[in-house]
């Protein structure tokens, strides 16, 4: 029997090297990163979620011509002439009045070398505001999905490890919080953000906190569930005879067990995490003007017709940039998926 | 089967219960003064908003009152109201909330039961050929083109058809419900409205098609890979029997199962959508008695929202015994 193991591909090869020699051993890790970069989709992803990062956090250290609210007051001054035509006495006099008018931003210019995608209709530069908007997305998202994932496996954790009572306390907890409706209530607590008169750049970040404390009972579901299972095994046994402490029980041995479904909800969230952002700001309720945010850059359009039709450049490209970001991190979480199901077999 | 029903209808009523409770809590945070400066804001607006409302409402959520007694009786005030089926009297519209609600799902509902019919007429069939083929060059079109489906803002996606089929085309009309040009009567009436909400239905079509053409691939391929379906290969059955009798059978249980539990929701209104089209769907309602400040109406829809959600549980948990006979409820 051990003979027919050592010479699986080494028949005609030296017999006395030991297995682990003959063999290639693969850590788990490395497979799932082979299985990872062999899918095509996963490598656009992973391409196009860091090409927004640099965009988004190198990209204003490079482009420094102009800031995220830094008008373009370099306006033209517009000429109108008006003629009055008198007839006194039989004559004819024309009377002309030119009004000089200075517009004193730049608004809603074309794309130049000065402004690689123009101006908006207040007179930033929309490629400019781009950049900024991508650093708040991907800030938010990132701090809201880390907060849900912490939360989730502590609470799910503790759910699935100690059942009963507590199990059940949690979990109806967290029928209570799936039922809450989202956009609704974050509309009520922008209302509260309004009236507490909050500094503009840091509502998106106790809206967050919010979608944050709304969101976690999925996450808490997913470990709870996973733990229920694992929590009878052998090797939980084994760790109570050792006379392990419940924290490292659930924490070391548990935990580090549902790690590859938590990595691909975790990667999924983010990309939802981004649209919900955006959503908040498109409907002026996160990032408020002068500040960038994607959605915010898009929500010209709902108060201005002229800009929806005429003007593709001022809100197309945020739009792109945010299926480009969400996109990338739904390729990503797939091809983490497939990679670390054990199932899979290609 | 009775007894689980009944377990579930009780569990129901106390997620209501937490439910209410949160979201009272969130409207007491409300600065008192704050509430009054937006009812002065609607009554501005043309809107006037009674004083007996308004003392209605003071006394419906007892907001007069900061004390700890107070707020809890100011809850249990307005949740006997609630349980009465009495939501207040909305600011903006000055009519009973409930009626606000009524009179506008209809639109709401309409224009979701269409697209979800959409919906599943054609992310069924994808996800079948999807999972038949895959890893083919079909699989991978059809995943990524539902992916971008999936990864498409509504507010973006739904401007951009408007912009192009209604602004640049003029193929349909670009906001409201009914073209207030013409007067139309029956079935013209009934056009037109179709045509108002042809885009909208599209925008939600669009993007919804992409989770439910997934979730048809991973079950139909996990009953491809099952026993019986080797079983009927080998009996020599055609492909196309084996697919549409045998395997799409089973895939039907989680579809029938999310369908139940969709259902309560098509009432609850698309917000972002509506508000891009300017339907006068319950959704865009909302938005706008939210954004004035209409407290009486914040509440009654949150709550409305909050019951729609857990008869939605409450179905595709029971329809999921009744679908599938393995499944024992207890």
């Amino acid at each position: 029997m051990s003979d027919n193991i050592k010479n699986i591909d080494a028949e005609t090869e030296d017999t006395e090297l030991p297995l682990d020699k003959n063999v290639r051993l693969m850590s788990p890790t490395r497979m799932v990163l082979r299985r990872f970069f062999r899918s095509k989709l996963s490598i656009v992803g992973l391409i196009m979620v860091i090409g927004l990062f640099i965009f988004s956090f190198v990209g204003p250290l490079v482009y420094t011509q102009w800031g995220e609210i830094e008008l373009d007051e370099s306006g033209t001054t517009e000429y109108s002439v008006s003629e009055t035509t008198y007839t006194v006495d039989g004559q004819t006099y024309t009377l002309r009045q030119t009004t000089e008018q200075a517009i004193k931003d730049n608004q809603l210019a074309p794309p130049s070398a000065e402004h690689i995608l123009g101006t908006d209709n207040e007179g930033y530069d929309v490629f400019v505001r781009l950049m900024y908007g991508g650093r708040i997305s991907l800030i938010v998202s990132f701090i809201a999905v880390f907060l849900i994932t912490f939360f989730g496996v502590i609470m799910g954790g503790i759910a699935g490890y100690f059942g009963g009572v507590i199990d059940n306390i949690i979990m109806r907890l967290c029928d209570v919080l799936i039922c809450l409706p989202g956009i609704p209530i974050l509309l009520i607590i922008s209302t509260i953000l309004d009236s507490s008169e909050i500094d503009a750049k840091y509502r998106i970040y106790l809206l967050m906190i919010y979608l944050t404390f709304i969101s976690w009972p999925g996450t808490a579901r997913l470990v709870r569930g996973q733990i229920l299972s694992l929590r009878e095994q052998e090797y939980m046994v084994a760790a109570e005879a050792m006379g392990y402490s419940t924290f490292r029980k659930i924490f070391k041995h548990l935990v580090p067990n549902v790690m590859p479904q938590l990595i691909v909800s975790m990667s999924l969230s983010l990309g939802s995490m981004i649209l919900y952002e955006a959503t908040l700001s498109y409907l002026n309720l996160g990032v408020k003007a002068p500040y960038a945010a994607w959605g915010t850059m898009i929500n010209i359009i709902s108060t201005n017709q002229d800009v929806l039709q005429n003007h593709l450049l001022v809100w197309v490209p945020a739009g792109v940039c945010i299926v480009i970001a969400v996109l990338g991190f739904n390729f990503i979480g797939d091809g983490l998926r497939d990679a670390l199901d054990p199932k899979a077999r290609r | 089967m009775f007894k689980y029903i009944i377990k579930r209808l009780l569990m129901s009523v106390f997620i209501l219960l937490g439910v209410s409770m949160i979201i009272y809590f969130l409207i007491r945070l409300m600065p008192v003064d704050f509430v009054q400066s937006k009812i002065d804001a609607i009554n501005q607006g043309g809107a006037t908003v009674s004083e007996e409302t308004v003392n209605a409402m003071y006394e419906i959520y007892g907001l007069g009152d900061n004390s700890f007694i107070g707020i809890l009786k100011g809850y249990f005030g307005w949740l006997w109201a609630l349980v009465r089926l009495d939501l207040g009297t909305s600011f903006v519209y000055g009519i009973p909330v409930a009626r606000v609600i009524f009179e506008h799902m209809g639109i709401s509902f309409a224009v979701a039961l269409i697209a979800t019919i959409f919906e599943f007429l054609i992310a069924i069939p994808l996800g079948i050929t999807a999972a038949t083929h895959q890893y083919s060059f079909r699989d991978y079109l059809v995943t990524v083109l539902v992916m971008i489906g999936i990864s498409l803002p509504s507010f973006f996606f739904g401007n951009m058809l408007k912009d192009v089929l209604a602004l640049k085309f003029g193929w349909f009309p670009a906001s409201g419900l009914v073209d207030a040009t013409v007067s139309n009567a029956g079935i013209m009436l009934l056009v037109d409205y179709l045509k108002h909400m042809f885009i909208p239905i599209l925008t939600i079509v669009i993007l919804s098609i992409g989770a439910r053409m997934r979730m048809t691939r991973t079950n139909m391929l996990e009953v491809m890979n099952s026993d019986y379906i080797r079983t009927a290969r080998a009996k020599g059955l055609k492909e196309s029997v084996v697919i549409n009798k045998h395997a799409f059978r089973n895939t039907l249980i989680p579809l029938v199962t999310s369908l139940a539990g969709l259902l309560p929701s098509l009432f609850s209104g698309a917000i972002i959508t509506e508000q891009v089209f300017d339907l006068p769907g319950i959704g865009n309602i909302a938005l706008d008695a939210m954004n004035r400040g209409d407290i009486p109406f914040i509440m009654g829809y949150n709550m409305f929202l909050a019951l729609l959600s857990v008869i939605g549980v409450l179905l595709a948990d029971l329809m999921y015994g009744i679908v599938d006979p393995r499944v024992k409820l207890d």
